[in-house]
């Protein structure tokens, strides 16, 4: 029961992707080809909103549910590994029209077919375990 | 327009980017952390590659929690198609729809391409590869930047980390050379 919540959470994402058109191809292409506002908007409000929750949060020392304080994680300095990632998993990304989590979405919308670009990006992940060690970060 | 009416339109950017920034919100009251693409290095760890690789070698279970966000997004998926959809086709502009149309697309008829998505597509060999490619590549470069479009875009700018913001514009450097350069020469 203490994972309902996330199922909750998680439902409210799915029908979010669904229903902004955020989990088709098309707007994805239509993004990265500057030729509608829809996809900025949709980012930009989440990351507009996102910065003053954040900000508000770390200002008054706000605590989740259990009482715990929220905290953030900064990620390790480095330029190489999230511009070289980053440039990959872009590739992937218009290739596609489909980041992870809208790769899943797809497939309860009765896109079927992307299970083959859901199981390939697990595959990805793997290979990237494989040779981590040799990738400059 | 009643209610249902407007569910069932596509939602406005304005509304959907407020849902996404709750999302994220909801899971930082519940002690996590919004981003995706870490299910997949879950999923590789739960499937025994921690033999393997020590990258897999965690203990998976603390990210329950995070395989069942993705549950919960499958279900909001079918939950969208069979109730919330008028199944109208994507609303892309004219403009899209002549670029795609110069490469052979034709204009939408759903929410994704049946060029690239039909049956008939994936059991060509071009077809697989581009799935195939484009996931692979979605799945490598997410774990080398060490996050994907929600754990960077989203949660990492919100909190104005730099590796984030970086890793953002490596995103729109492979969407726009894949875009503009690589298509052409696919499609």
């Amino acid at each position: 029961m203490k994972l309902i919540k996330f199922l909750l959470a998680g439902t409210l994402f799915g029908i979010v992707m669904a229903k902004s058109e955020a989990m088709s191809w098309y707007r994805i292409q239509e993004m990265f080809r500057f030729q509608a506002f829809h996809m900025y908007g949709i980012i930009g409000t989440a990351v507009t909103l996102g910065v003053i929750g954040v900000f508000l949060i770390k200002k008054y020392q706000l605590r989740d549910f259990s009482g715990n304080p929220i905290l953030f994680y900064p990620k390790d300095k480095s330029t190489v590994r999230y511009l070289a990632g980053g440039t990959i998993f872009g590739l992937g990304w218009a290739l596609s029209g489909a980041c992870p989590g809208p790769m899943v979405v797809n497939i309860g919308y009765g896109y079927l077919s992307l299970l083959i670009v859901f199981l390939f990006a697990v595959l990805g992940t793997f290979l990237y375990g494989l040779v981590q060690n040799k990738l400059p970060h | 327009m009643t209610l249902i009416e407007f569910i069932q339109q596509p939602w406005p950017w304005w509304l959907s980017g407020m849902i996404i920034a709750s999302v994220m919100f909801i899971l930082l009251y519940f002690g996590q952390s919004f981003g995706f693409s870490s299910n997949l290095r879950t999923i590789c760890s739960m499937a025994g590659a921690g033999k393997v690789s020590r990258f897999f070698d965690f203990n998976w279970r603390s990210q329950t929690w995070n395989l069942v966000f993705l549950l919960g997004a499958i279900l909001g998926g079918f939950i969208s198609k069979e109730f919330l959809s008028s199944g109208a086709p994507v609303m892309i502009s004219d403009s899209t729809i002549r670029d795609l149309g110069a490469m052979g697309f034709a204009p939408p008829q759903g929410m994704q391409p049946e060029e690239l998505f039909s049956m008939s597509s994936i059991f060509s060999v071009k077809g697989f590869l581009v799935l195939a490619i484009g996931g692979l590549m979605v799945g490598f470069g997410s774990r080398y930047a060490g996050g994907c479009t929600s754990g960077h875009a989203i949660s990492g700018i919100s909190n104005l980390q730099i590796p984030s913001i970086i890793a953002v514009v490596g995103f729109f450097l492979g969407g726009l050379l894949m875009t503009h350069v690589l298509f052409p020469l696919i499609f």
